[in-house]
């Protein structure tokens, strides 16, 4: 046994040292980008780190004169984890930006690590209203969304609709409070149920009795949100439950390019027409979203998500910070008023930042459709929001 | 009331509490005869899953790539036994830990190499796939499918265990290992047996739940934790009690995320049951686990002639 024991060691040791593997350059600008690469949801990681590995091919791996050098890290999809790594790029590796995190919960939990140290820290998904509102941080930037916002197009897409009653399913944690919060602030019928799954160390997978509830609540519609593997689960259990085609289904962060192939592989044509809302599409007719789904596809042979999207902005964001000041990464007075402008190409086109550094941005309605393949992707149906601000920018006092 | 609502909630917490039994059933033989604790039970769970996902989409028949599947994980339990577990049975419960946690990453390793991180849907024939009526009652066929299947597993289990020779060594050993391999039995034998047989039963509720949920890395994980309050509270070794504890925790684990926020909703504010709701269903089973333990260590029903 003490083999065992020893060879455990000595393996959990050699583990350790492998991330102090990166050599620092002097004239490179490091970034730090923290994701889940483990777990089911490590799908989602895989396509942020894939278009960020593609927007810095894309700028030749320079930044100005400076080479770009990325450092990513796994959070686990545990905020003690993501903490962990976080710390470790910003003490460690002395990394000048730390971007990334797909999960509110992380990011809340990992926040004051990068923000005390005074590094610029960007977020690439999780939009969690703390960090909108109270927490805004001179130093902090969002290339995606303020969680409510999504849901809250959602529920303006409901009364345009003339959905009357809802129920309200989703996974108890930061993000999933925020996006009942944001379709329950615009949806002006009645809410008639609401649950919150678990989504801690083990996350609920198995959704008959909320469904039976939702059902025997005789709701004209059902809001979810289920981001990565779980959302694929539900809209199955949905249809064998008979529910699909009975009561509409309406969904944000759960029909994507991550959930599309496998729906269609399985041949789960009921998700066909499907309608959700987001900020982006892949099908969005601006020339860097052009570029960089063309290059997405190019590349790796799938669509990419929007969590692709707008890990491939960040880099273009902090791209337009270094170049502002000519390399000058001590100039953060100088970095950050470039970054307010945001003044970069985006795939979402022309958009501003509030004063929370939250984009003011449009959103639209897309719709689940057959490309010219034949292969599953969204289509943009209408424009629901023009340049919306999230609702906790007042509460920033910044 | 709505007593429609309550039946099919009932009939969901009958099918989790089955799931749970065909996974427990397997713990708990190993854990109650071998003394072995095998935190890699939840893989075979996966691997199950993930076999019948391929075979169902290279033979076409989702019932035939069950089968076969179960026998694979059957092939992979008996593997799993000789070659690494059967040097741990003399080891104490930390070393046990220590290796079935490695195997856990080990599985899920694999499993990432071989089939990809995104997991995986695996389709059922339209008769499994559409819902079952009853009056106004809807229910969906699989899920019916899955409480039949695994009442028949149970049934066959009870046969097994108390009808037959194999049983009748399998109790004995669950009493007195020692004296069993003293009266001649080879032991080595009937351990590699249960082990595997064990692992063919959690690979049966994988795949049985995959359809539903879709195959996942490390979707074993979580549920072991289930199953091991199901054999605490059951007694560790004993079928019977694994059966009645997973009915148990099934119930209270599908009443208490449909009722709950309800019932808290009479004495709290809105907001504050809502929230509440969520954790406290999740810990109901932990505190009925608790409960058992202070009142009755041994478990709802102990293996007969167990200390």
């Amino acid at each position: 046994m003490n083999t065992i024991k020893k060879g455990l060691t000595a393996a959990v040791s050699l583990l350790g040292f492998l991330g102090f593997a990166a050599a620092a350059g002097a004239d490179s600008v490091k970034i730090g980008f923290v994701t889940t690469l483990t777990t089911p949801a490590g799908v989602i990681g895989q396509d942020m780190v894939d278009a960020v590995n593609l927007a810095i091919e894309d700028i030749g791996g320079k930044m100005g004169t400076l080479d770009v050098e990325l450092i990513v890290e796994d959070d686990g999809f545990k905020p003690d984890v993501g903490k962990q790594s976080t710390d470790k790029l910003v003490k460690q590796d002395d990394v000048d930006f730390v971007a990334g995190y797909i999960w509110s919960h992380v990011l809340l939990a990992s926040r004051k690590s990068v923000l005390d140290a005074g590094k610029f820290l960007i977020s690439s998904n999780a939009g969690p209203s703390q960090l909108a509102g109270k927490l805004c941080h001179k130093n902090f930037f969002s290339t995606s969304w303020q969680n409510d916002q999504t849901p809250m197009a959602m529920g303006e897409v409901l009364n345009q609709q003339g959905v009357k009653s809802l129920y309200i399913i989703a996974p108890n944690y930061a993000a999933g409070k925020n996006m009942v919060a944001g379709v329950e602030r615009t949806f002006k019928g009645e809410i008639l149920g609401k649950d919150m799954t678990g989504w801690g160390k083990v996350k609920q997978v198995e959704f008959a009795a909320e469904l039976a509830k939702a059902k025997a609540s005789g709701a004209e519609g059902v809001f979810i949100f289920y981001p990565g593997p779980p959302g694929a689960a539900f809209i199955k259990q949905y249809q064998q439950a008979g529910l699909q085609g009975q009561i509409p289904l309406y969904s944000v962060f759960t029909v994507d390019s991550i959930s599309l192939p496998k729906f269609q592989q399985g041949n789960l044509t009921g998700v066909k027409g499907s309608r959700m809302t987001m900020f982006w599409s892949p099908d969005l007719d601006t020339p860097q979203n052009k570029k960089f789904v063309s290059g997405f596809k190019q590349k790796y042979g799938r669509y990419p998500t929007s969590y692709a999207a707008q890990s491939y902005d960040t880099i273009f964001l902090i791209k337009s910070a270094v170049e502002a000041v000519n390399g000058n990464l001590d100039d953060m007075d100088g970095m950050r008023a470039a970054m307010e402008k945001a003044d970069f190409p985006s795939v979402r086109g022309k958009f501003s930042y509030g004063n929370n550094h939250m984009p003011i941005q449009n959103f639209y309605l897309r719709e689940v459709a057959e490309d010219d393949d034949g292969v599953w992707t969204t289509k943009i149906v209408s424009t629901v929001y023009e340049n919306h601000q999230d609702s906790y920018a007042k509460d920033c006092k910044m | 009331m709505d007593w429609n609502l309550f039946v099919i909630q009932f009939i969901n917490g009958l099918q989790l509490g089955i799931l749970l039994f065909l996974l427990a059933s397997g713990l708990t033989l190993i854990f109650g005869i071998m003394d072995f604790i095998n935190l890699a039970h939840g893989s075979f769970y996966m691997v199950g899953a993930y076999f019948c996902a391929t075979l169902t989409f290279l033979t076409g028949s989702f019932v035939l790539a069950a089968l076969i599947a179960v026998g694979g994980v059957f092939i992979v339990g008996v593997i799993v036994e000789t070659t690494i577990v059967k040097r741990l049975y003399r080891s104490d419960h930390l070393d046990q830990v220590l290796v079935t946690f490695g195997l856990i990453l080990v599985f899920d390793t694999l499993v990432q190499m071989i089939w990809g991180p995104e997991g995986m849907v695996i389709p059922l024939p339209a008769v499994l796939d559409g819902q079952f009526e009853v009056g106004s009652m809807v229910f969906p066929s699989y899920r019916l499918l899955i409480i039949v299947s695994g009442l028949l597993v149970a049934a066959g289990l009870y046969v097994l265990v108390m009808k037959t020779r194999l049983g009748m060594l399998i109790r004995a050993g669950a009493s007195n290992r020692d004296m069993v391999s003293a009266l001649g039995v080879n032991i080595n034998r009937l351990f590699m047996l249960v082990f595997a047989l064990g692992a063919a039963l959690a690979g049966l509720s994988g795949l049985l739940i995959a359809p539903i949920t879709e195959t996942n890395i490390g979707m074993g994980n979580g549920i072991i934790i289930l199953a091991f309050v199901v054999i605490i509270i059951g007694g560790i070794g004993s079928i019977k009690g694994a059966f009645y504890a997973a009915l148990i925790v099934g119930l209270i684990d599908t009443m208490g995320r449909s009722y709950l926020d309800s019932l808290l909703k009479l004495f709290m504010s809105v907001q504050n049951a809502e929230t509440a709701a969520p954790a406290i269903s999740a810990m109901l089973i932990y505190i009925l686990m608790a409960l058992i333990l202070a009142v009755r260590p041994q478990g709802l029903f102990p293996p007969a002639g167990a200390a």
